[in-house]
C-alpha cells in the first residue's frame, strides 16, 4: 500500500469508482485469482462440517444448534426444478463449504495484519482508495478528507468478512455495521431476535443450505430515528476453487430509520462452475426505509458456456411496521445461472415495496429472476419495473408474484416488464403470477417485448457511433427507468457494465 | 466533393437491381436536387451512400473528397463528413436527445483524434443552434424522436446536421409530411448551413421544397438512372408537366 501517494488518497470516492469502471475494458474484468494460502474444511457436507464452521467462527451453542437444525431440514429437501433453467446437476458433496485465507485464521487484532494480497484484491475490485487504506489500517486514513459521498465497506472474501471501514463514524451515529460473525459474538440479542425471521430456516432448498453452512456476511442495525450517515457497501468475492460462497446478510432498520445499502460481486474465471447461495434478510420497522442496490457481476462463464457462477439467492424484506418502505434495485449482468427473487412482505399498513431490475444475459447465460410482492396490510403499494435483455444464446425469464391478501384492502400494484432481444438465438420469457383475494385492490401489469432494431443501430452509426457504442446507447435507454433508481456512483458503474456485458453481442 | 460513377446496386435479399448506373458529381458549395417518381431509386441512393445494410454494390464507385466511401463502415463515413437527414427519423426510447447528439459528436471527435467536448460547451452550442430552429429545451431533453410530430422530427434532423457540421449533407425527402410553415422552418435551417465548403444533395418528390431551398443543379432520376440534368427551371418543368412527359422526352 506504500505506493499510494497523497494526491491519490484525496481523490473522491465517485471518481475512484468511475475510474475503476473505466479500466474494465474488454471481456470479463474480474477474472483474476489471488494467490493466498487458504484454510479449507474437507470437501462435502456432513454434520461435522457444520459443527466445524460454527466452531471456526467461535459461535455460541445456540448458533450451532440453529445450523444443525437447518442441516437436518436440508437433508429432507429437494432442489427446486420449476425455474426455466437448465444446468448440470450440482454435486453438493464435491464442494468446499469452508475456506478462509490462512492469515485470517486468528482474527487480526488490527487490519495491519491483513495479508497484503487481500489488499491488492481490493484495489482490483475497485474499492475506493480511502476505503482500502482504512481496510489496510493505514494510520490517519479515517481522518483523510474524502470528497463526495462516503461509503462504508465490508469486504467478504470467499467465506470470510475481512474488514469493515468507517467503524468509528458509524458507531457515533449508533449504527452497527459489521460482519455477521462479529454480530453473533457481540450482539447476540439482535441476531437471535431477527435471524431467520424473514427467511425461515426451511424456506427453500438453497436458503436452508445457507442457514446450515453460511460462514460470514454483513450485519446492519440502524437504531430508531437514525438516518445512516453514509451508504453501506459490501463487496463479495469468490476466490478459492470449488468453494461455495454462502453469505448471510441481516439488515434491521428500526422505527423511523433510513439506510441505503450497496452490494457488489465478482469472481475469478474458472472452467468449473462455482456455487453461490446467499440469503439476505431485511427487517423494516414502522416508518423506516431501506434501499438495497446490487450490481451483480459474478463470472458469467466463457463464450462457449463453460464455467461461471451458479447463483441461487434468497432475498426478502419484511415491512413489519406501518408506513415502512423498501426498495430493491438490481443490475444482474453476471453468473452463468441466476435464480433470484428479491421480495417484499408488505405487512404494515401503508407500507411500500419497490423492485427495479435490469437482467442482462449474453452468450449462454440463463437468468430466472423477478420478485414477490406479498400485500398483507391495508393500503399497501408496490411497484415492479423489470428490464430483461437477452443476447447470444441466452435465456432470460422474469418470474414474479403479486399477491393481495384478504386484509390488504385498497392496495395497489403496478408491474412493468420489458424484454429486449438482441439477435435471433436468444429468448425472453415473462411469467407473472397474480393472486387477488379482496375486491378493493388494484393490480396492473404491462409487458412488452422488442428487438434492438437495425434501423436504430443504423441511425446511431450514421451519426458517427460504432456498433457497440450504438447498442450500449440503445440498451441504456431501454434500462433508463431502473438506472435512475440506483445511487449515483452505482448508476455510472452499471451503465458501463451494460455496455461491457453486451460486447460481441452484435455483428 | 461527392463523386458517384456508374453506380449499380442490387437489393441483397431479392434479385432486384435498383440503381443501374448513376453518375453524379456534387461540388463543394453547391446544392444539387434529385427529383423523380416513387420507386426511381432516390432513397436507395441515399442509403447506399450512408452505408445501410441490405444493398450490394455490383459496379461503380462513390468517393468523398477523392476517398472511396463504399468500403467504409457507416460511422467512418459519418466521421468523413457524410450526413444523411432521414426520411423517417428513428425513435430511440429512453435516450435523451442531448445525450444522443453528444455521444455522436464525441464519437466523431474521437475518430478524428480530438478530445471530447465539455458538457458545458456542448450545451451552449446546441442551445444556440436549436434556437434558430425554434426548438426549446424541452425538445432537447426528450428521448430521441419519441412523441415528436412529423415537423419536429425533421427539425431535429436539421439540428443534428447543424451540430455535427458535416461536409456533405444528403436530405432524403425532408419535405415529406411537413406543412408549409414547418417546411419554411426546415428550409431556413438548411439555408443557414449553406457555405462554400459544404455540398448538399436534396432528394425530393415535389418541387415545392425547392422554392425554399434554391438548388444550383436539378437531376431527374428514373428507373435507377439520372435521365436529365438542368438548372432550377427543370424542377418547374416537372411541376408543370409531371414525370411521365420528361421520361417520354428523354426516351
Amino acid at each position: 500500500m506504500a505506493a499510494l501517494d497523497d494526491t491519490k488518497v484525496k481523490e473522491g470516492v465517485d471518481q475512484e469508482t468511475v475510474d475503476a469502471v473505466r479500466e474494465m475494458a474488454g471481456t470479463y474484468k474480474h477474472g483474476w485469482e489471488t494467490d493466498i494460502e487458504m484454510d479449507y474444511a474437507p470437501k462435502g457436507l456432513t454434520e461435522d462440517i457444520v459443527r466445524l464452521i460454527s466452531e471456526k467462527n467461535e459461535e455460541p451453542e445456540w448458533m450451532t444448534e440453529w445450523r444443525l437444525q437447518a442441516y437436518a431440514r436440508w437433508l429432507q429437501k429437494e432442489e427446486p426444478d420449476w425455474a426455466m433453467l437448465d444446468y448440470p446437476e450440482v454435486d453438493f458433496q464435491n464442494q468446499y463449504y469452508y475456506a478462509r485465507p490462512k492469515s485470517m485464521a486468528t482474527k487480526p487484532k488490527s487490519l495491519d495484519e491483513v495479508d497484503p494480497k487481500l489488499l491488492e484484491t481490493y484495489a482490483k475490485l475497485g474499492i475506493p482508495l480511502k476505503e482500502q487504506m482504512i481496510l489496510a489500517g493505514v494510520e490517519g486514513a479515517e481522518a483523510a478528507p474524502a470528497e463526495g459521498r462516503k461509503v462504508a465497506v465490508d469486504a467478504v472474501f470467499d467465506s470470510v468478512s475481512v474488514g469493515t471501514t468507517f467503524q468509528k463514524e458509524l458507531k457515533e451515529a449508533g449504527v452497527i455495521f459489521c460482519s455477521i460473525s462479529e454480530a453473533i459474538q457481540n450482539h447476540p440479542e439482535l441476531v437471535r431476535k431477527y435471524l431467520g425471521s424473514v427467511v425461515p430456516v426451511s424456506d427453500n432448498f438453497y436458503a436452508t443450505l445457507n442457514s446450515a453452512v453460511f460462514s460470514d456476511g454483513s450485519f446492519v442495525y440502524v437504531p430508531p430515528g437514525v438516518r445512516c450517515p453514509m451508504e453501506l457497501s459490501t463487496y463479495f468475492r469468490i476466490n478459492a476453487e470449488n468453494t461455495g460462497q454462502f453469505e448471510r446478510t441481516l439488515i434491521i432498520a428500526d422505527k423511523g430509520s433510513y439506510v441505503s445499502y450497496l452490494e457488489g460481486c465478482t469472481a475469478p474465471q474458472r472452467d468449473e462452475s462455482q456455487l453461490h447461495a446467499a440469503v439476505v434478510e431485511i427487517i423494516v420497522e414502522e416508518d423506516a426505509e431501506v434501499k438495497y442496490s446490487t450490481v451483480q457481476n459474478w463470472y458469467p462463464g466463457n463464450e462457449e458456456g463453460k464455467g461461471g457462477i451458479y447463483n441461487f439467492v434468497t432475498k426478502r424484506a419484511d415491512c413489519r411496521g406501518d408506513r415502512a418502505k423498501v426498495m430493491w434495485t438490481q443490475v444482474e449482468t453476471g453468473s452463468a445461472v441466476t435464480w433470484k427473487y428479491p421480495s417484499c412482505i408488505l405487512r404494515g399498513d401503508d407500507s411500500q415495496g419497490e423492485f427495479y431490475s435490469i437482467a442482462i444475459t449474453n452468450n449462454w447465460q440463463q437468468a430466472d429472476t423477478g420478485t414477490k410482492m406479498i400485500h398483507l396490510g391495508k393500503n399497501t403499494r408496490s411497484r415492479i419495473v423489470s428490464k430483461g435483455i437477452s443476447a447470444g444464446q441466452a435465456q432470460n425469464t422474469y418470474r414474479g408474484l403479486v399477491s393481495m391478501h384478504p386484509k390488504a384492502k385498497n392496495s395497489r400494484n403496478y408491474t412493468q416488464c420489458d424484454s429486449l432481444l438482441i439477435g435471433g438465438k436468444c429468448g425472453a420469457h415473462t411469467v407473472p403470477y397474480i393472486e387477488v383475494k379482496n375486491n378493493s385492490s388494484r393490480v396492473e401489469h404491462e409487458a412488452t417485448t422488442s428487438k434492438v432494431d437495425d434501423d436504430q443501430l443504423f441511425y446511431c452509426r450514421q451519426r458517427g457511433m460504432d456498433e457497440e457504442e450504438a447498442v450500449a446507447l440503445v440498451v441504456n435507454g431501454f434500462c433508463k427507468d431502473v438506472l435512475q433508481a440506483l445511487p449515483m456512483e452505482f448508476a455510472m458503474e452499471a451503465q458501463q457494465l451494460v455496455a461491457i456485458s453486451l460486447e460481441g453481442s452484435v455483428g | 466533393m461527392l463523386e458517384i460513377k456508374n453506380l449499380h446496386v442490387d437489393l441483397e435479399d431479392e434479385e432486384k437491381t435498383i440503381l443501374k448506373g448513376v453518375d453524379l458529381s456534387v461540388e463543394a458549395g453547391k446544392v444539387h436536387a434529385i427529383m423523380g417518381p416513387n420507386g426511381s431509386g432516390k432513397s436507395t441512393l441515399s442509403y447506399v451512400l450512408a452505408g445501410r445494410d441490405g444493398y450490394e454494390v455490383t459496379e461503380g464507385s462513390a468517393t468523398l473528397d477523392g476517398v472511396d466511401i463504399l468500403d467504409m463502415e457507416p460511422e467512418e463515413r459519418a466521421a468523413a463528413g457524410l450526413f444523411l437527414a432521414f426520411q423517417y427519423p428513428v425513435e430511440i426510447p429512453g435516450v435523451g436527445n442531448m445525450t444522443f447528439m453528444r455521444t455522436a459528436v464525441n464519437a466523431q471527435r474521437k475518430a478524428k483524434g480530438l478530445d471530447e467536448m465539455s458538457a458545458t460547451d456542448f450545451l451552449k452550442m446546441v442551445r444556440e443552434k436549436a434556437a434558430t430552429l425554434k426548438m426549446d429545451n424541452e425538445m432537447l431533453k426528450r428521448p430521441v424522436n419519441v412523441g415528436f410530430s412529423g415537423g419536429e422530427k425533421k427539425r431535429n434532423e436539421i439540428l443534428q446536421m447543424a451540430v455535427l457540421e458535416p461536409k456533405m449533407c444528403i436530405l432524403d425527402e425532408t419535405d415529406s409530411g411537413l406543412d408549409v410553415d414547418a417546411m419554411k422552418l426546415v428550409a431556413e435551417g438548411v439555408n443557414a448551413l449553406r457555405n462554400e465548403g459544404r455540398g448538399f444533395l436534396v432528394i425530393t418528390h415535389y418541387q415545392r421544397l425547392l422554392d425554399h431551398i434554391k438548388p444550383d443543379v436539378v437531376h431527374i432520376m428514373s428507373e435507377g438512372r439520372i435521365v436529365k440534368t438542368g438548372g432550377p427551371e427543370l424542377a418547374l418543368q416537372v411541376e408543370r408537366e409531371g414525370y411521365e412527359d420528361i421520361k417520354a422526352e428523354v426516351a
